[in-house]
């Protein structure tokens, strides 16, 4: 598995190639979707229970090629990571953390430029999907794996017309049960 | 000044249409646009046979109306592009209007959205073909 990761520089002609194909996949999956369901919202519904499939086992591998990323103490550093490594890893973007609000429990990841949506134009006749739901899916799963029960939404979209994507990320509450019964 | 272009799919239906003529009378603008549809249909047994004779995408003239010329480019998936014009074009810009619509065209088929062989709706690519044209001096 690692082997596909050793190629992955700038400077690597085959990360170029694959990210064609990954933004193509990603994008026949979505025009299936939307010719499987009647309403955006059904669509955004999957979009986002397959983004959390798929985050609850991605942060397991996550995890494993970073060994020195320790326990996060504070939602700050847990955004830091996510930005500079989970996006860096898995989409070649680092997004920008912005936005705090004054608890300090909501923070934005904002992308210029989202992989995802090359070569897409959304059509008129679904004007609220959001085409890269996959994305809050993901967050979502992949932080209720690590202890984090996070609402993940989408509040700028270039699809739609804005300048930037912007990530919304609000902490709910840390998920005690799950620490394990010996330490404290 | 006729100058009508259209992108062909593969069951002869058009998948996007251009109409740059300019007529000085109203009413023979209604008639000419029949026509250059026409024109451009009837030309289609030609592109097919002129593309097994040269090895290029763009076909050069390929049949003559009247006074009126069919131009045609023919992409790697069989889509076909027609020019219907009349003497006032050069080669050259032909050639380069082509080009740059084969890589528009591209671009929108990739699109997760689009059907292929189905018309193209997009708003976006029809003002890009609209700045290609006017680049190439093409319609103007």
């Amino acid at each position: 598995m690692s082997r596909q990761y050793v190629g992955r520089s700038q400077s690597d002609r085959k990360v170029s190639v694959s990210g064609e194909l990954f933004a193509l996949t990603y994008g026949a999956l979505v025009a299936q979707l939307v010719k499987d369901y009647e309403t955006d919202d059904e669509i955004n519904k999957q979009l986002n229970k397959m983004g959390y499939n798929i985050g609850i086992r991605l942060i397991e591998d996550f995890l494993a090629r970073f060994p020195d990323i320790g326990r996060c103490y504070d939602l700050k550093s847990t955004a830091d990571i996510l930005a500079k490594q989970g996006f860096k890893t898995f989409l070649g973007i680092v997004p920008l953390v912005a936005n705090w609000n004054a608890k300090g429990d909501e923070f934005s990841l904002i992308l210029e430029y989202n992989p995802l949506c090359d070569f897409v134009e959304l059509s008129e006749d679904h004007p609220n999907l959001l085409y890269s739901n996959i994305i809050c899916g993901v967050l979502r799963g992949a932080l209720e794996m690590v202890q984090l029960d996070v609402d993940v939404w989408f509040v700028q979209d270039t699809l739609k017309g804005d300048d930037t994507t912007e990530i919304r990320l609000k902490l709910n509450k840390r998920l005690e049960d799950a620490v394990p019964a010996g330490e404290d | 000044m006729t100058c009508y272009f259209v992108i062909v799919g593969h069951h002869d239906n058009p998948l996007f249409e251009l109409d740059f003529s300019r007529h000085p009378e109203v009413v023979k603008m209604e008639d000419r646009r029949h026509l250059n549809q026409f024109i451009a249909h009837a030309s289609l047994d030609l592109v097919d046979e002129a593309k097994w004779q040269s090895g290029n995408l763009y076909l050069k003239t390929i049949d003559k109306f009247n006074e009126l010329n069919v131009t045609g480019f023919v992409t790697a998936s069989n889509m076909r592009f027609l020019l219907v014009h009349d003497s006032s074009l050069r080669t050259d810009s032909i050639k380069n209007f082509f080009s740059d619509v084969y890589e528009h065209f591209i671009k929108a088929i990739l699109n997760p959205f689009y059907e292929p062989n189905t018309q193209i709706k997009s708003q976006n690519f029809r003002k890009k073909i609209l700045a290609v044209a006017k680049k190439n001096g093409v319609g103007s």
